[in-house]
């Protein structure tokens, strides 16, 4: 008995140690929000505006800013999912091939503003894949990107416009971010490495 | 979940979980297809080469397609099957192309387990386009991508494969296929064209074509070789034709759902009317199509494949 | 020269012989056998012979003995001594195709795997359709040759199947048998006239049973294998079917048949019905067709391509049957060497056969005695006099005064197969890596130890 007591203690305490929360549910509602008026307001209205999230937790993020941003301007903002693993770098060098989506986007980007959606913004490379994905799918009149979690350590020059939080991080730290369309619950947590 | 083999040599090696892998990545592969700029950087810096030893227009040009829309560097060398006797040996064939360090190598080949014997020579990936009668498995792949696509799923349907069973690596490879995703299989021909036991392979055997296509949900027709003719296994193209061959009326007794399916290239008149290759349930050209996506997916798995040393 | 046998149990299947005793070899020739020729040498040492009846021979033989030196005693307790092992089928390649085998490298691989003597069949190029083919092979044979080497001579010209050779010549020039191995002789009735001719010099013919119409162009037995790899297939029927009309042939003409190796069920009664009618029939199986089955391919493996081919395993216990009841007479390797870039083709393209000369005894030992199919000198006979009686060479048999061939093997030493070691040229065998029970110690041919291991 006392020891498993012991041992539970010690556990949440690991627990405690290794994963730190971020942003809680309200905190990326917030940030959502935040994100989707920086949106309108850069953008002078909703005018030629589409969405295009990242496979998975970027495209949940984007329904999430149509959303709010049909509360703010009454506009019903098209929503695409982009797969970005066919133009991944390091393809071929991981061993095993990442599973292969779908790109799902129903609508034409020629001549769209284009705003990108994922979840966290790190080395940069899954943006500059989207980015020459996006480029063989149309020619958009401008990309711009916005990201729940800006956690730094680019590795090529690419700036997200719009940032959730940003997060200084150690490369040996993981952020993980949680939603409940794929998670069952919403929450931003760093994980020690 | 991925493919870890290097080799992509028979259906009957596959995992029902690697099948489905396959399919559902060739489906994300298709959409490629449908774009204004038919081409991802996946394989670039990636050398493919289709190696044919037999004629073969369809088979090559989906695999050349498919690996310039993944921008793969496709070189397509092609031998006549004569010159095997004569010239280069294929494990000297198969060294030459070791030294040039390519990736991938498709090889369409008349002898039986070729593909298997240059696996065993080459450190590259080798994909099976076709050895003698043994197995075509980018060709079942797709045949049960398009049965799929159009009927929404695969286990639980029922299939007929009709023609030459003993000589086609299509039926072949197609059985082992089918079997492994749930699907019923029957093979129906002549009596001398059905080889013995294969009814061990888990499909049941008929030598009425009626009775054969009835209740199924897919009738797959195998091109009749004309050279069989005179190897003694039917007596000619006219009877052939009054037994096996797929019209319209015989259609009658079949689902009026029944979906037509055929490796190519056909016959008309011969195994299949015009009337039904041409007709609403024809799946021929939907297959043609589909063979693209499907090997794009297997070009896109095995490049990832651990390489033998 | 002469070499005393020590202590090695001795088994003779002609005379019924299985005992262990001495052997004092001479001349070429077995001199003595006895359990005292041992006491005779160590006389000096005061062994005498339990058995009075023997002990007289004994003092007799202490006498003559005690005055010559024994150049070599080779221990042979816990060894079997035998006939020296004759193997009816073979192909050493020589003349022609010097770079699968020669008669030198063949007659040691025969040596290696315990044979003192090989027939070589006539497929050679030059076929040994002539006399001076048949006495090039005699002539290489006593100059470079480890073993005896017997030849048999072709029964058509060129083994084309159209004109009958000259089968009294190359039985004057020391042909043993007429056999077109390889090559079945598709004329009925060409067939039959062979048998006849063949008869007046009570040469026996050896028929390898095929009909070429239903092989096709098969490489494989027709069943579950070739179905599900796409090879074309043999069927049984191809081999049984000439079995039956090579049986009906020799009713007719009463001529002696042998039939080359075995391998369908059918086959083997078709052979057990024909000797319960008094036919003079007598056949072989080889290794491969009692060890291995048509799975043996799976892989696309071309050192399991042989023709026959391998079939299946109710084939495989009729052969073992057919060994048991007696109706498979010979145990007969059908050696066969090919280089090694001819066998790494594709299945098609590569050429039949395998070798079998170096693994043969140890085969028979691991497949047939061991698991209880045959007793040991049974299984000896079939290496040994059964080949001989049906060949009438003065062979098979140790007897004071016979030829002193004799094999040395242990019954019991495990041995891995490494086709890198043999003393062929080639290196196509199916049994690579196999661990095998029984291993040749001594292989001593005319009384000179030609192998040791």
């Amino acid at each position: 008995m006392v020891r498993g007591f012991f041992y539970a203690l010690n556990l949440m305490a690991a627990e405690l140690n290794e994963k730190a929360q971020i942003l809680d549910q309200a905190g990326i509602q917030r940030a959502v929000t935040r994100i989707a008026h920086e949106i309108v307001e850069r953008n002078k209205g909703t005018s030629d505006l589409v969405l295009i999230g990242l496979r998975s937790r970027g495209v949940d993020l984007a329904r999430r800013i149509a959303k709010e941003l049909k509360i703010i301007d009454g506009a019903d903002i098209p929503v695409g999912t982009l797969d970005v693993t066919l133009y991944r770098d390091d393809l071929g060098r991981v061993g095993v091939q990442p599973v292969v989506r779908k790109t799902e986007i129903s609508f034409s980007i020629n001549e769209k503003r284009v705003v990108l959606v994922d979840d966290v913004l790190y080395t940069g490379r899954t943006i500059r894949a989207a980015l020459d994905s996006l480029i063989d799918l149309g020619r958009p009149r401008l990309i711009q990107l916005a990201v729940l979690v800006d956690r730094g350590h680019r590795e090529l020059p690419i700036r997200a416009d719009y940032v959730g939080k940003n997060v200084p991080t150690s490369r040996q730290e993981q952020v993980q971010v949680l939603l409940t369309e794929e998670d069952g619950v919403d929450g931003v947590l760093m994980v020690k490495g | 979940m991925g493919l870890t083999r290097k080799d992509l040599l028979r259906m009957q090696e596959l995992t029902a979980d690697e099948i489905r892998l396959i399919l559902d990545t060739a489906e994300s592969m298709k959409q490629v297809a449908g774009r204004d700029i038919k081409k991802v950087p996946a394989l670039r810096g990636k050398t493919l080469i289709n190696l044919f030893y037999e004629a073969s227009t369809r088979t090559r040009m989906s695999f050349e397609i498919a690996g310039k829309w993944l921008s793969a560097d496709v070189i397509n060398v092609s031998t006549s099957s004569s010159s095997v006797a004569k010239g280069e040996s294929l494990k000297d064939t198969g060294l030459t192309l070791q030294a040039m360090h390519p990736d991938i190598v498709v090889l369409r080949h008349p002898a039986s387990g070729a593909a298997e014997f240059l696996a065993k020579q080459l450190a590259a990936s080798v994909i099976n386009a076709g050895d003698g009668a043994h197995e075509h498995p980018t060709q079942a792949l797709l045949d049960l991508f398009t049965i799929r696509e159009k009927k929404g799923r695969l286990e639980g349907l029922k299939a007929a494969i009709v023609g030459d069973i003993a000589h086609s690596r299509v039926a072949r490879s197609n059985i082992h296929g089918m079997r492994k995703v749930g699907m019923e299989v029957r093979v129906a021909g002549p009596r001398t064209m059905l080889p013995c036991f294969i009814d061990r392979l888990g499909v049941e055997v008929f030598t009425d074509l009626e009775r054969a296509i009835a209740d199924v949900d897919i009738i797959m027709m195998l091109r009749l070789q004309i050279e069989r003719q005179q190897a003694g296994l039917f007596p000619s193209l006219r009877e052939y034709s009054r037994l096996f061959g797929l019209t319209l009326p015989r259609l009658k007794g079949a689902k009026s759902d029944v979906l037509i399916m055929h490796p190519g290239p056909i016959n008309r008149g011969v195994e299949i009317a015009p009337e039904v290759a041409d007709g609403p349930y024809s799946l021929i050209l939907n297959q043609v199509e589909n063979g693209v996506a499907v090997r794009m997916a297997l070009l896109y798995l095995l490049a990832g494949a651990p390489q033998a040393g | 020269m002469r070499i005393l046998i020590a202590g090695g149990r001795v088994i003779d299947p002609a005379s019924g012989v299985d005992e262990v005793v001495d052997l004092l070899i001479e001349d070429g020739r077995i001199v003595r056998i006895g359990k005292d020729v041992r006491g005779a040498r160590s006389g000096v040492q005061g062994a005498e012979p339990p058995d009075a009846s023997k002990g007289r021979r004994s003092k007799a033989a202490k006498n003559s003995e005690s005055a010559i030196n024994v150049d070599r005693v080779m221990d042979a307790a816990g060894l079997v001594v035998c006939p020296g092992l004759i193997d009816m089928h073979v192909h050493l390649r020589q003349p022609g195709r010097e770079d699968k085998e020669t008669i030198a490298t063949g007659t040691l691989a025969a040596a290696r795997g315990g044979f003192t003597a090989v027939c070589c069949m006539p497929n050679t190029d030059p076929v040994n359709d002539t006399r001076s083919v048949t006495e090039f092979i005699l002539d290489t044979a006593k100059r470079e040759g480890a073993v005896h080497v017997y030849p048999v001579g072709a029964i058509t010209k060129g083994l084309r199947g159209e004109e009958l050779a000259e089968i009294g010549e190359l039985f004057e020039s020391g042909c043993v048998a007429v056999s077109d191995d390889g090559r079945p002789v598709m004329n009925a009735e060409l067939m039959r006239r062979a048998m006849e001719y063949a008869g007046m010099f009570d040469l026996p013919v050896i028929s390898h049973c095929e009909d070429l119409h239903l092989s096709g162009n098969g490489v494989v037995h027709e069943g579950i294998v070739s179905t599900e790899l796409g090879l074309h297939g043999v069927p049984s029927a191809s081999e049984a079917a000439m079995v039956a009309r090579d049986i009906l042939l020799a009713e007719l003409t009463g001529a002696r048949l042998h039939i080359a190796h075995v391998s369908a069920a059918e086959s083997v009664r078709l052979i057990r019905e024909a000797k319960a009618r008094g036919v003079q029939v007598s056949c072989e199986a080889t290794p491969h067709h009692f060890a291995l089955t048509e799975e043996a391919v799976r892989g696309f493996n071309t050192n399991a391509k042989m023709n026959p081919p391998l079939r299946s395993e109710s084939d495989r216990q009729a052969i073992l049957a057919g060994l048991r009841d007696g109706t498979i007479d010979v145990i007969a390797t059908d050696h066969a060497p090919h280089t090694a870039q001819e066998k790494e083709q594709e299945f098609d393209v590569a050429p039949f056969g395998v070798i079998g000369s170096e693994t043969a005894l140890a085969l028979t030992l691991s497949t047939l005695v061991a698991s209880g199919v045959l007793p040991l000198n049974q299984a000896i006979a079939k290496l040994t006099s059964e080949p001989a009686r049906i060949l009438k060479l003065p062979k098979g048999r140790i007897a004071e005064g016979a030829d002193a061939d004799l094999t040395i093997f242990d019954p019991d030493r495990d041995w891995t197969v490494d086709a890198f070691g043999f003393a062929s040229k080639s290196r196509n065998t199916p049994f690579h890596g196999w661990e095998l029970k029984g291993g040749t110690v001594a292989t001593i041919v005319a009384g000179k130890v030609v192998w040791e291991a």
